[in-house]
């Protein structure tokens, strides 16, 4: 059986504080495999984000427990969640959140920077990873030279760059054109393919669904479904498929 | 290298405006203390001016005295009885005061008279340019400084002029010998001082003690305090620093170029901090990035403090040119403003402080950050 890079078991999150307070998560558990794409799905106000946040030890849960990387996340304070994040979770976002006075390679290059590696061998990491994605031949350019497709590249050659176990990626096509979209999916699918790493999507579009190994419904702060995607990376073992969800019961 | 310095450099550069605004308030603050405690340092050297030129090893003065200006007087037995005492070779009268010049053309206007035995250099004029201290041994003679010719109707060595109604001449012309109370001063020799201020022929203002060579100055100062009675007795240093210390402080100028310079400062760390504290809002989403990959605090501090830091080096640079042109534009002033390495120096660690002083606010804002908020932008 494969380990899990992310494995969240029993989170309940309440948002909000008396009157206002929300119950976002009511007992989710999650596990991600490495060498799976998978899709995280659901309605706006479902909890997709939420569970995303603290899949990516940005939010704590109000109960339950977190393990990235083999290691928990409880207890731990904000630096100690931060140095977990550079060490094991790639982020990628709707709107890239790239730095626009940065060069495509500085940007990609920050993800090193915020861990300390700073010599040329990062400059020539950053580059790399740049021509993964594509962009071998803009690497010095800067966000508002490049398109909302190349822009996100930049941001997966980012999130890949310290070879981050877990991909997370928060609705990583909704900016972007059906052509460019693919194209992204396509990428984080060769991502995926990488059995040391995980890819996690969270969407509501369905035009990507032929991209994931697996799709995880959320409603209402609750898993409500886990079932096999069309991914093509068309390698992965039976057992590391849908194994790790839990619903409430 | 790290690109915490491009970061913070461009965070900058990206708002130009801002980034402008900025320096030219720290730019204003820095010469605004540069020109205050210029100010203090130039008026500093200026009270004491008289007391640094002087060759003394020590001042027998009345009791109480508090600047070179006091114009009490010693009786002349005071310095007999200061010869007397062992280690003591000489004990030179000085007598100082006010009194009136008549102008040639008829003006007049007060001058500061300084009168000792010029050959004994006890205090003769300095920075002679026309003239001798020999030319002032011709009787009814003084010394001028050049700055304030037009004030004293003179126009060079030769002028006849009059004090308290006596005729003089100018013999002697000096340079750079400014008065801070912009009274002239007039050097003569000590008997025309006496006959120009009104001072009895057995009285003066000080003694200038000079002792014997190998004669330990503090001996020699326990001995003339346990002869001499009513009087103070203070080396060179010490009545510098009394004279220093009566018009700085005792005076409430000292206080009120300090406030000055204080104002300066307040005025400089709040531009900067407000300024880096709105860049910081505005880059708000790209710490919160930064956060969410992963850095650590200190590594988004760092980014905050080299905004600060390059917002100082660039602000005190510019702001260290134009003080180095008030420098030489005051140099020849009544009252110059003076720089010294050691101020220069001061201020720019001043400036460094302020900038990281005004950095606190926004480093407490990015302390506060939210990662997760990169979902919602």
């Amino acid at each position: 059986m494969i380990s899990p890079v992310i494995e969240a078991a029993d989170i309940v999150k309440i948002l909000g504080n008396g009157a206002g307070q929300v119950q976002a998560l009511k007992r989710v558990s999650l596990a991600l495999a490495g060498g799976q794409l998978t899709l995280l799905m659901g309605p706006s106000g479902s909890g997709k984000t939420t569970l995303l946040s603290i899949l990516g030890c940005m939010l704590t849960p109000t109960s339950g427990t977190v393990r990235v990387g083999g290691k928990s996340t409880e207890g731990k304070g904000p630096e100690d969640l931060a140095k977990l994040r550079r060490e094991h979770v790639g982020f990628i976002f709707q709107s890239y959140h790239l730095f626009p006075t940065l060069t495509a390679t500085d940007n990609v290059r920050l993800a090193l920077d915020v861990r300390g590696e700073n010599s040329s061998r990062a400059v020539a990491k950053s580059q790399d990873a740049l021509a993964m994605v594509g962009l071998a031949h803009k690497t010095h350019a800067f966000p508002r030279e490049l398109s909302g497709g190349e822009q996100q590249r930049v941001a997966i050659a980012r999130a890949i760059v310290g070879n981050a176990s877990t991909i997370l990626a928060d609705e990583p096509t909704a900016a972007l054109d059906s052509e460019n979209g693919h194209a992204i999916m396509t990428l984080l699918s060769e991502i995926a393919k990488d059995p040391s790493r995980g890819v996690l999507v969270v969407t509501h579009d369905p035009r990507i669904l032929p991209f994931a190994d697996r799709v995880v419904r959320i409603e209402d702060g609750r898993i409500v479904g886990a079932e096999r995607g069309g991914g093509k990376s068309g390698k992965r073992s039976e057992d590391s498929i849908g194994i790790y969800d839990y619903a409430e019961t | 290298m790290s690109l915490i310095f491009t970061l913070a450099s461009r965070n900058l550069i990206h708002d130009r405006l801002r980034f402008v605004a900025t320096v030219v308030g720290i730019v204003f603050s820095i010469i605004l203390v540069t020109v205050q405690m210029g100010l203090y340092l130039g008026f500093g050297q200026m009270v004491t001016t008289m007391i640094d030129h002087s060759s003394a090893d020590l001042w027998i003065m009345p009791t109480g005295t508090k600047c070179f200006e006091d114009p009490s007087l010693l009786d002349e037995r005071k310095r007999f009885q200061a010869l007397a005492i062992n280690g003591v070779t000489e004990a030179m009268p000085v007598v100082i005061g006010f009194a009136d010049w008549r102008t040639p053309t008829g003006g007049s206007t007060p001058v500061f008279i300084v009168g000792s035995d010029l050959r004994s250099g006890a205090l003769p004029p300095w920075n002679l340019v026309d003239g001798s201290i020999d030319d002032l041994s011709v009787p009814n003679t003084v010394a001028v400084d050049q700055s304030y010719f037009d004030r004293l109707g003179v126009d060079g060595v030769g002028t006849i002029a009059e004090i308290r109604g006596q005729k003089v001449q100018v013999a002697a012309v000096s340079r750079g010998i400014r008065s801070f109370t912009t009274t002239p001063y007039v050097f003569t020799p000590l008997d025309r001082a006496r006959a120009y201020t009104g001072t009895a022929p057995n009285k003066a203002t000080y003694f200038l003690a000079r002792v014997a060579p190998g004669a330990d100055v503090e001996s020699v100062r326990s001995r003339m305090r346990a002869n001499l009675t009513d009087v103070e007795i203070l080396t060179q240093a010490e009545f510098r620093e009394r004279s220093r210390s009566f018009w700085l402080f005792d005076t409430g100028a000292g206080f009120a170029l300090f406030a000055g310079a204080m104002l300066g400062m307040i005025v400089g760390t709040v531009i900067v901090a407000q300024t880096l504290y709105s860049s910081t809002k505005d880059h708000l989403n790209e710490f919160a990035t930064l956060r969410a990959i992963g850095s650590s605090g200190m590594y988004i501090h760092k980014v905050i403090i080299c905004q600060a830091l390059i917002n100082a080096v660039i602000g005190f640079g510019i702001a260290a040119c134009i003080g180095w042109v008030i420098v030489k534009a005051t140099a020849e002033s009544a009252l110059p403003i003076v720089m010294t390495s050691g101020l220069t120096f001061g201020l720019f660690a001043l400036t460094v402080v302020m900038c990281i002083i005004s950095a606190i606010a926004a480093i407490v804002k990015v302390t506060r950050i939210d990662p997760a908020m990169v979902f919602t932008r």
